[in-house]
């Protein structure tokens, strides 16, 4: 079974990569307000229901997958 | 008898012979751990984890190094009130593993900064702080491109009240929280630099400053 994991560094952190693509963008014209960069994890799990990923995933998230006090995440079903 | 440090190495150290070679100079017996081995911790009287690119930075600098095996017996060392040196991707590490507060994150220039830095020392320490005075200056080389600590408002909070922070920056360079350039835990057993001391250890390498180390 599949599943996204989109994480983003907290608002509170000064993204620079997103500062940097922001500010490129900015100068080629484009309607752009923000640019924030994070990544997206793309896990294929072995188990059965839902339920099972959403409690499977937030074990790996606890274990390392992100770090709480610079990022957050969220689950988005494949 | 002389002491023994266990020098840690990763998939992706690189200032490891740097840091055996520094502790051997000072006339004490090191030794490289393995980073899929446990040790027993009387075997040792105190770590360093080196400084590089531990699983080429993959996911977050630090981040799975601090979840490899190893680490178990570092924890439990740690814990043990026994000193823990980590250096560069060491303190990325150690931070990571959850034994020192905050984080370290992209440069604010987006700079791999390789250049002489200039530190103040604003809290005198035991173990690897034991020669450093308060106030004191000293120059060490730094080398990074994730070396700006971070912490939230509560931690940063804690750093400061219970004395952690170690070292700061007189000019920073990567854009740190209060210019830190190293902490240490509250029990003040576990420390973290960014800067390289092991490569300050010869007056032909620039400076000698890292001798305050050992």
């Amino acid at each position: 079974m599949k599943c996204f994991v989109k994480v983003m560094p907290r608002e509170v952190i000064l993204d620079t990569q997103g500062r940097v693509v922001e500010t490129h963008l900015k100068k080629q014209g484009f309607k752009i307000e923000q640019c924030r960069i994070g990544k997206m994890i793309e896990l294929d799990l072995t188990v059965q229901t839902p339920d099972e990923m959403a409690a499977e995933v937030q074990k790996m998230m606890l274990a390392g997958l992100y770090n709480p006090l610079i990022e957050k995440y969220e689950i988005l079903n494949g | 008898m002389a002491k023994k440090v266990g020098v840690i190495r990763f998939l992706g150290t690189n200032c490891d012979f740097d840091i055996l070679k520094w502790v051997q100079n000072k006339g004490q017996n090191s030794e490289f751990i393995w980073h899929e081995d446990q040790f027993n911790t009387q075997d040792f009287e105190a770590l360093i984890l080196p400084g590089g690119f531990s699983y080429g930075d993959y996911l977050r600098c630090g981040a799975l190094a601090a979840r490899s095996p190893v680490m178990k017996s570092v924890n439990e060392f740690a814990k043990q009130g026994k000193p823990v040196l980590g250096i560069c991707n060491g303190f990325q590490i150690l931070c990571e593993a959850g034994l020192l507060p905050g984080a370290l994150i992209r440069n604010d220039s987006l700079r791999f900064k390789d250049e002489w830095a200039q530190l103040r020392v604003v809290n005198q320490k035991s173990y690897f702080g034991e020669k450093l005075n308060p106030d004191q200056k000293i120059q060490l080389p730094i080398a990074h491109g994730d070396g700006r600590f971070y912490a939230d408002a509560e931690t940063f909070k804690k750093i400061q009240d219970q004395n952690c922070v170690w070292l700061k920056y007189e000019k920073n360079p990567n854009g740190s929280m209060a210019d830190i350039a190293g902490v240490t835990n509250a029990q003040g057993n576990v420390f973290g630099l960014m800067p390289h001391p092991e490569r300050a250890q010869f007056s032909w390498m620039g400076s000698t400053d890292g001798d305050f180390f050992l």
